[in-house]
């Protein structure tokens, strides 16, 4: 019922898909337009921004550049604290523990709060393929889902929907999993939220068993932190029995008094406001309160591998407030279905080849998937440069074909281009050339280049291009004495 | 003072009469400036791309002709964002502390154009007349990666008879972004349409901006849809003169 | 668990360790072991007067309902916050001062969660009040009850005393205790996941009516 990422074509055919889709284009530029407004006025309030900024930025540094006394006292103190602590190398380890919970207490359904590591893990399907249903309960996680959709925001799953489609959607699918949606459901969005809160309530009544990801996972207190609005996280962290948090491993913050800059930034950069509706905190177990089971997985699935990567270890700070997204101009137009995968937009783009190393087509394109604008820098709580990333990542696809027995043609090019490049009197000489079509041009009366074949074509099918001069600039300033002879 | 023209591999080739506006507007400042020959290209393009060796005789070329000089001045944001930012890297990788120790002489000392005029020769009104409407777009490269702030609006504001219309969502970028326009040539394209459109909107006569390839890729969706917008360098208009217009 | 499962785990655990360590050869062992010092919150030294009527404002900014009154007018400030016929749940050790305020309260004694859905609301005290982000942090002691008294009830009345009320969210870290579980609560429940259309009120109580009791 749920869609996959896998085999999905890379960005740039992806993304002309999604660029003819106007619909989407609209939606998308509805909804981040609405919410860099809001960000940029509740940030605006913070007179001290850039130093909070930099606080939470070292926060996350010093967690992660001592990962492993960080993990083992997290370990110690979940554990002080009656929480039962499970390690796992990779998606299908985490999946394994999961279902065998699940299977332990005999239960054929669970209730989710919205995270990206399950995602990323494909959890739900692992459930699903174990005959337990993974029901999710955040209101846009469950729009995908019923929808049978993938994605596409990082915050705003749903993003690329509108109000008519997931009408649509809860017509037509509430009914073949639960409680059906009423038959006078319209599109307002208070009414769509109503049916969701009918739909879903009975689930969280009988349910036994939740599981949630983690905002932060403090170490020396054993605390996790989740942060939400709709109160679908609180129910699945309350109310059940058995509790099992998925965590990776780089969300670890050392002390309690060190979550205070990240809950500071989190929620003025994700949805705009200056503090969101419900954030959870809790420590273990508390006797006759919540859970009186809980266990927490703690996950690598690729985050060593970032954390080896010097200057992309700085992607393992990110709090996954989606600030990135919805200041990128690229993501705004392509949306984040074309970056096939659960981390879209300019972190994506940095974040799966960290996790997943470069090598394949579609992994590959994603660095590329950019026009280093440094937008998503600018707009970062935690100072992740990521236009610096993208183009170390490029260089690592760059550098992963270096053996190719068949050099591509864009290799060629640089390859001659860094040598025309190494001595000025090899450049003249092609500039010479240029020049020259530029005369036998302008002679014709031509000024601009009108569609080109072959490579040129991805420049002009759209775009005019200028003839070349008939003159460089240094030959005019040779021939001119730099402008002192006519 | 010596000041050395950086001229910029696109400007050489493509955009002669930047490189010869920036010469006319520094000599009238009474700026002797030179034009080391010996200079290519600042190795953006292959660094972008990811060809870090490639990069490598770029800037090996870039501290040879630039060595010795007090400032290196050049019209493009992106130009000296790259040798102020990415040169390290690129020596960084050559393994060569030869050229790390030049590049730590020469980064520092290169200036964007609007960078040059108002930080180090303290001048906003450089006498120019351009009587037209004009926007300004500010390039990714200069507002972001070298912060040249409002600099070429100041400038820009004491030009004479020069009307300034603001630009709507000036501050996103028009989608060239090097080998981006070819490889994601699609997005690039729309990215472009979209600044085309508000610059269409503003009912300027011209576009100004700091980096000629921005320019290349907004003037050439404006040509193509015959906007009837022009599309100058910041330079050509603070060249520009009664006796010798733009 | 069984014994392989966990023999499992100990290799993995043993396993990522050692890749951090390896990932990590790089940093060496000088690291700051200093926690950050994150600069200072909003509103520090303002009068507490002000720092009051700023977290009133900002609670209603969320449109949650803010009513404020003297510590006399309390009981009845807890009365008229109730819908007229409801059956409301109150903690164990909610002051007498509020529960006067309700009729027929119903105590927690551990109801479940369907025995909570059929109850209307419920009537707490708070641990922290922040100013700048308006928010009310429940620590579950027994003045404010288990988490889910606060959760299921589709409306919520939260007693905070002036004296609570903090200037910001590095005030309210210094307060809390960690090992405590906490909610901290800004508004009613809401979602913006419909073309970032904000809407009040999706599984957590619609409505939230916060009385502050202002000095005698």
């Amino acid at each position: 019922m749920t869609g996959t990422f896998v085999g999905m074509p890379a960005f740039p055919s992806a993304a002309r898909a999604a660029l003819a889709d106007t619909q989407l284009r609209h939606n998308l530029a509805h909804a981040t337009g609405v919410i860099r407004g809001k960000r940029a006025a509740v940030v605006g309030e913070v007179d001290n921004w850039e130093e909070l900024r930099l606080a939470g930025a070292a926060v996350k540094e010093r967690a992660l550049l001592a990962l492993d006394t960080q993990l083992v006292r997290l370990e110690e103190s979940l554990t002080a604290h009656g929480a039962v602590v499970h390690w796992a190398r990779d998606a299908e380890e985490a999946n394994r523990i999961v279902v065998g919970l699940a299977r332990a207490h005999e239960v054929d359904e669970v209730v989710k709060v919205k995270s990206m590591l399950t995602q990323e893990i494909g959890l739900n399907e692992a459930l699903e393929a174990a005959g337990i249903a993974a029901w999710e309960t955040d209101l846009a996680e469950l729009i995908v889902q019923l929808g049978g959709d993938l994605p596409s925001h990082i915050l705003v799953p749903a993003i690329h929907r509108n109000r008519a489609e997931i009408r649509e959607i809860f017509a037509r699918r509430m009914g073949e999993v639960g409680r059906p949606a009423p038959a006078d459901l319209t599109d307002e969005p208070a009414v769509l939220a109503g049916a969701a809160r009918e739909h879903l309530r009975e689930k969280f009544l009988r349910a036994r068993m939740a599981v949630s990801g983690a905002n932060f996972a403090v170490a020396d207190t054993g605390t996790l932190v989740v942060v939400e609005s709709e109160g679908n996280g609180r129910m699945c962290l309350t109310l059940p029995e058995v509790l099992v948090s998925i965590v990776g491993i780089e969300k670890v913050v050392p002390t309690w008094a060190e979550l205070d800059p990240l809950l500071r930034l989190l929620p003025r950069s994700s949805t705009g406001e200056r503090m969101n509706p419900y954030t959870s905190t809790w420590s273990g177990i508390t006797p006759g309160d919540g859970p009186q089971e809980v266990h927490v997985v703690l996950l690598d699935n690729g985050r060593t591998r970032a954390l080896a990567d010097e200057v992309g270890r700085q992607a393992l700070r990110c709090i996954r407030c989606s600030a990135c997204l919805n200041v990128c101009p690229v993501y705004e137009r392509t949306g984040g279905h074309a970056y096939g995968s659960v981390y879209p937009g300019p972190i994506g783009a940095i974040l799966n080849p960290l996790l997943r190393g470069t090598g394949d087509p579609q992994t590959d394109a994603l660095p590329y998937a950019s026009s280093l604008c440094g937008a998503c820098f600018e707009a970062c709580p935690v100072r992740i440069d990521i236009p610096e990333v993208l183009v170390h990542l490029r260089s690592q696809v760059v550098d992963g074909h270096r053996e190719d027995r068949v050099p591509k043609p864009e290799a060629v090019a640089f390859r001659g281009a860094g040598w025309a490049f190494g001595d000025a009197r090899r450049l003249d000489r092609a500039e010479r050339l240029s020049s020259l079509a530029g005369r036998l041009l302008r002679r014709r009366g031509r000024t601009s280049l009108g569609r080109l074949p072959g490579p040129g074509s991805a420049w002009t099918d759209a775009r005019d291009l200028p003839a070349p001069p008939t003159e460089s600039f240094r030959d005019w300033w040779r021939r001119t004495d730099g402008g002192e002879r006519p | 003072m010596r000041v050395a023209l950086m001229v910029t591999c696109v400007n050489d080739a493509m955009f002669p009469g930047t490189g010869q506006a920036v010469v006319r507007l520094l000599r009238r400042l009474g700026v002797d400036v030179d034009f080391p020959q010996a200079q290519t290209c600042c190795g953006q393009p292959m660094v972008n791309t990811g060809y870090l060796d490639e990069a490598v005789p770029a800037v090996r070329s870039f501290v040879r002709a630039f060595e010795g000089y007090d400032a290196v001045v050049t019209p493009s944001g992106s130009c000296a964002g790259s040798a102020r930012h990415q040169h390290r890297l690129v020596a960084e990788r050559s393994g060569d502390p030869g050229l790390a120790a030049a590049v730590a002489e020469t980064s520092p000392r290169t200036y964007e154009l609007s960078e040059f005029l108002v930080d180090v020769l303290g001048v906003t009104d450089v006498g120019a007349y351009f009587p037209h409407s004009v926007t300004y777009h500010p390039t990714c490269h200069s507002l972001r990666m070298l912060g040249v702030g409002d600099r070429p609006r100041r400038l820009l504001e004491r030009v004479r008879g020069l009307r300034l219309v603001d630009l709507p969502k000036a501050e996103e970028c028009c989608g060239f972004g090097g080998t981006f326009a070819l490889k994601n040539a699609d997005t690039s394209v729309a990215m472009g349409s979209d600044k085309a459109r508000h610059v269409r909107e503003t009912g300027a006569e011209v576009l100004v901006a700091g980096d000629n390839s921005c320019l290349m890729h907004i003037g050439g969706v404006l040509g193509r849809g015959r906007a009837g917008v022009r599309v100058l360098h910041l330079a050509e208009i603070l060249a520009s003169t009664e006796e010798q217009p733009a | 668990m069984n014994r392989a499962e966990n023999g499992a785990d100990n290799s993995a655990r043993a396993e990522i360790l050692g890749r951090v360590r390896a990932a990590l050869l790089d940093v060496g062992g000088d690291l700051p072991d200093a926690p950050v010092v994150a600069p200072a919150g909003a509103g520090a030294g303002a009068a507490p007067g002000d720092l009051v009527a700023l977290f009133a404002e900002r609670v209603a900014d969320y449109r949650a309902t803010v009513v404020r009154c003297s510590p006399d007018d309390l009981t009845a400030a807890v009365a008229a916050a109730l819908p007229a016929g409801a059956r409301v749940v109150v903690p164990a050790g909610l002051p007498d001062d509020v529960r006067a305020g309700i009729p027929d309260p119903i105590a927690d004694t551990g109801l479940s969660a369907t025995e909570l859905d059929a109850v209307d609301a419920v009537v707490t005290r708070c641990r922290v009040g922040i100013a700048e982000t308006g928010t009310i942090v429940l620590d579950h002691e027994p003045d404010q009850g288990r988490r889910a008294i606060t959760l299921v009830p589709d409306h919520h009345v939260c007693v905070v005393d002036a004296g609570q009320v903090v200037p910001d969210v590095p005030d309210a870290f210094a307060l809390l205790d960690p090992h405590r579980p906490q909610t901290w609560i800004s508004g009613p429940s809401a979602t913006s996941d419909i073309e970032l259309d904000r809407v009040e009120g999706v599984h957590g109580p619609r409505r939230l009516l916060v009385i502050v009791v202002d000095p005698a």
